[in-house]
């Protein structure tokens, strides 16, 4: 890549636009944060320290910290794939919930497949899904020109509503007013990871962390290696940069928008894999609890590469998880302290990513150009 | 620094210059845009600023007109420093600028166009009414005439560009930027616009004119001071200067100006177009039945102003369009309605707006450098996109084409206008193909970089191959081609052999005379 960036942050090297500036704004989130601390009247200091320890300071933690990040992964390689096609796919919650129908359907009605088959058909199960439920919103996008924002948060909504309507009536368990199906068959639950790694002779402490975390990260090299080292990758990324140009390049838009939104519903309904088969091993109401949503904030955060993306999951994940510990030590401080800490990160980190760059360009230029 | 006069009068009044601009530097991070750049403005004249793309001219104007500050230097109007900070600072002072592209709000209409930020009062129709008197004012006085009532989107670009004017003399400018003003205008509008400005001039007004155009500069300005690398290498009075003087001047070296190139010897017909026509989405004409034909080892031009369908031809012709009536036989070969294939089948094509079109801005080079070829196999390694290969590739290209800096990884809007342009050029003619069609070639391009597209050009026609051009620039026309079609109103209004082109007969036909339509047109 080239040693200077263009667009809003032109002129700064590439590492300050990769490194420093979301370093900074996540800095800048996090100052924010201690003054609404210090407001509710505790030490910022010592929140931080609990944070940090419930997220990162023993196995376990690591292990939650990891589950969550795994859902984030997913979630946010779904919308920085659509963003390498110029779309905004506000749908990856809803994408994330049909997936789990798939998941769930596979987990369900083919239980009589063995470990090593049925979850291979449950990962086609949540692809599939997920990239159905993307289809319709791109299908409309790509040949009506229906603004995939709009259709896509729509579609959040039927999904929520379609899944209630199955989940009360046509998929919950025979006899009881619980909204959630039949537990899974023990064969069709994902191994953690303690006992996977158990197994190889490494031992780690137990978490709910499982072997969607691995496939995480190849999803997440899997969409790399796409993006960049195709030419489908190149022919989506052609036509989200510049649709005249791909279309004079003897690429089709539309196609395209289909190709990315197909994928990104996928990546979405991956989510449900580790949620359903790792945990819950069953369909529930809305297991998906705004993982979808946060995926915009990873993705924009990870700034749309997929390492990016890695590493905004594990921000995310330890908000997560060193959150909920957080509001055991300190009474005072709430799960709410999470969302307003994660709100933050992203209005910083994204809609306000280049604010520092005016004092940031001065700064570094000033001393380079002497 | 070679100052010719190292400006001495600074009393306040009528010595002093209308504009002065004392060593202004200004950067860009690592860009030096101004480097210590003065210039002194005599009142009551047309003082045009010339330069390639990237001199700084457009930078320092905008210093003036108060959209950047200035690093360093200091401003003086009329004798008197003046701290500009914003435009409304520029305004007060008495500069007036006309953008290159118009800043027009279109539903609205010319006079209130003219009374945006100044309505004078919380209800419009005194201020209104007080532009409608000023308005007629101006137009006796400047031959500024516009209808007051017409939106201002339904109006012709040179009656646009007049409203822009209006808005600047409104506020009372007495100092006038114009940048690049005759980019969209006809040759007829484009006279009017310098009849307007020496009018201007001679009611005491005074003219800044940007322009890369050295045929305008001779024509219509006082004074020229030319600028180059973000500096001002020369001041000349104009009656004193030549064309290859200033265009040595701006690019440092000798240019050749006139593009050297030996008799067609034409051959077969690679490309025949025959009563094609072509309508727009809404469904509105734009080509209407146009036949003709370009031979190997020919240069056909086509002419006319912006709008009169010659983008939409070369469009259809490189399949980007759909066709609604006609046929295109390209090597004899009827071409279908489907697009993919022109290219294996020989078809380049440069399109006109290479920042849209040609290539994909945020992409590194050499990924814009594959742009249409990037299924070839040559580029492909075990079924996955094989980098390496296709940077050695863009790197020949580079080198080929004298692109710079020749670095593939680099982001393609990081390079210059003329560099970007060079490598279309590369990517498109690397292939050898047997017909290219070239649209702008050398738009924003600079005076150095046009110079070498021009003997590419005419290097293909002597290859063999056979090129369609479609260009604003009249003299580019002339220069290049062998045979010259006129378009007007979607139809071929004239067809001249190079050799017969001239200005005069080319305008009137751009301008419609002699067509039929606008023979009904007149009546």
């Amino acid at each position: 890549m080239s040693a200077v960036a263009t667009g809003p942050a032109a002129g700064l090297p590439r590492w300050a636009v990769l490194a420093l500036l979301p370093g900074l704004n996540l800095l800048a989130a996090f100052a924010v944060s201690g003054l609404v601390v210090v407001l509710i009247g505790e030490n910022p200091w010592q929140v931080v320290r609990i944070l940090v320890w419930g997220a990162f300071g023993f196995e376990e933690a690591i292990g939650y910290t990891l589950f969550y990040a795994t859902n984030f992964i997913f979630t946010g390689l779904a919308v920085a794939v659509a963003f390498h096609c110029g779309l905004f796919n506000i749908g990856g919650e809803g994408q994330a919930y049909v997936g789990g129908l798939g998941v769930a359907l596979v987990c369900l009605h083919l239980d009589f497949l063995p470990f090593a088959l049925i979850v291979p058909a449950a990962v086609a199960g949540a692809a599939l899904f997920g990239a159905a439920w993307a289809f319709v919103p791109a299908w409309l996008q790509a040949r009506r020109g229906s603004h995939i924002v709009i259709t896509t948060i729509m579609f959040n909504f039927i999904a929520a509503s379609v899944m209630v309507y199955l989940l009360v009536n046509v998929m919950a368990r025979p006899g009881s007013m619980e909204p959630e199906t039949r537990g899974f068959a023990p064969h069709a639950y994902l191994p953690p990871m303690h006992e996977a790694l158990g197994a190889v002779g490494i031992e780690i402490a137990a978490s709910p962390l499982n072997l969607s975390f691995p496939w995480a990260l190849l999803c997440a090299a899997g969409v790399w290696l796409f993006l960049w080292h195709t030419r489908a990758g190149y022919r989506l990324r052609a036509a989200g940069a510049s649709p005249a140009a791909a279309l004079y390049g003897g690429i089709s838009p539309p196609r395209q928008v289909l190709v990315a939104m197909l994928v990104s519903g996928a990546l979405a309904g991956f989510m449900s894999l580790n949620e359903l088969m790792g945990v819950q091993h069953r369909l529930v109401l809305e297991f998906t609890a705004g993982y979808g949503f946060a995926g915009i904030a990873v993705a924009l955060m990870g700034r749309g590469h997929p390492a990016g993306v890695v590493l905004a999951s594990v921000l995310f994940g330890a908000l997560y998880q060193g959150g909920a510990e957080l509001a055991f030590e300190v009474p005072r401080i709430t799960r709410d302290m999470v969302v307003v800490i994660q709100g933050l990160v992203i209005l910083f980190a994204g809609a306000l990513e280049f604010m520092f760059v005016p004092a940031l360009r001065a700064a570094l230029l000033r001393r380079v150009g002497g | 620094m070679p100052f010719p006069e190292e400006p001495r009068n600074t009393a306040e009044g009528a010595g002093a210059p209308a504009v002065e601009l004392r060593r202004i530097d200004k950067r860009f991070g690592a860009v030096h845009a101004n480097r210590d750049v003065s210039l002194a403005v005599a009142p009551g004249t047309i003082h045009g600023i010339v330069g390639e793309n990237g001199a700084g001219k457009t930078t320092l104007m905008n210093v003036l007109y108060g959209f950047y500050r200035a690093d360093r230097g200091e401003i003086r109007v009329a004798g008197r420093a003046v701290a500009i900070g914003g435009s409304q600072d520029a305004i007060a002072a008495g500069i007036g600028m006309v953008h290159q592209h118009f800043m027009l709000v279109d539903t609205f209409t010319v006079a209130e166009n003219v009374i945006l930020g100044v309505e004078g009062g919380a209800l419009l129709a005194s201020g209104t009414e007080r532009a409608r008197r000023e308005l007629a004012r101006l137009a006796r006085e400047y031959a500024l005439e516009v209808p007051p009532d017409a939106l201002a989107g339904d109006l012709p670009v040179g009656l646009q560009q007049r409203v822009e004017i209006l808005k600047a003399l409104y506020r009372g400018a007495g100092v006038l930027i114009l940048d690049e003003p005759t980019g969209a205008l006809t040759p007829p509008e484009a006279g009017h616009l310098f009849r307007i400005l020496r009018r201007l001039g001679a009611q005491g007004k005074t003219v800044i004119l940007i322009t890369h155009k050295l045929r305008e500069i001779m024509a219509v300005t006082d004074r020229v001071s030319v600028m180059r690398q973000g500096r001002m290498v020369a001041h000349r009075d104009t009656a004193g200067t030549t064309i290859p003087e200033l265009a040595e001047l701006m690019v440092g070296r000798r240019v050749l100006l006139r593009v050297e190139k030996g008799p067609a010897r034409p051959g077969r017909e690679l490309l025949a177009v025959e009563r094609l026509s072509v309508h727009d989405p809404r469904g509105a004409p734009r080509v209407r039945d146009v036949s003709f034909t370009v031979r190997a080892g020919e240069i056909v031009g086509i002419a006319g102003v912006a709008g009169n369908g010659q983008s939409e031809l070369l469009e259809a012709l490189a399949g980007l369009r759909p066709v609604s009536g006609g046929r295109i036989l390209l090597a004899g070969e009827p071409v279908g309605s489907g697009r993919p294939g022109l290219r294996r089948r020989g078809l380049a094509h440069v399109p006109e707006d290479r920042r849209r079109m040609g290539l994909v801005m945020p992409f590194e080079a050499r990924e814009s450098a594959i742009l249409g070829y990037h299924d070839d196999s040559r580029y492909r390694r075990a079924g996955l996109l094989d980098w390496a290969a296709v940077s050695r590739d863009t790197a020949g290209k580079m080198s080929a084409f004298d692109v710079r800096p020749a670095e593939p990884r680099r982001i393609t809007a990081a390079f210059s206008g003329g560099n970007q342009q060079k490598l279309v050029l590369a990517r498109e003619i690397e292939r050898d193909p047997l017909v290219l069609l070239v649209g702008q070639p050398t738009r924003g391009v600079d005076v150095g970089a046009i110079e070498f597209i021009h003997r590419r050009l005419v290097a293909m026609r002597a290859a063999g191959k056979a090129i369609l051009l479609v260009s604003a620039e009249l003299d580019e026309i002339m220069g290049l081609s062998d045979r010259i079609l006129v378009m007007y109103g979607g139809s071929i209004a004239g067809e001249l052999p190079a050799g017969r082109a001239t200005e005069q007969a080319l305008g009137l036909l751009m301008a419609g005379a002699g067509t039929r339509r606008a023979a009904r047109g007149a009546r």
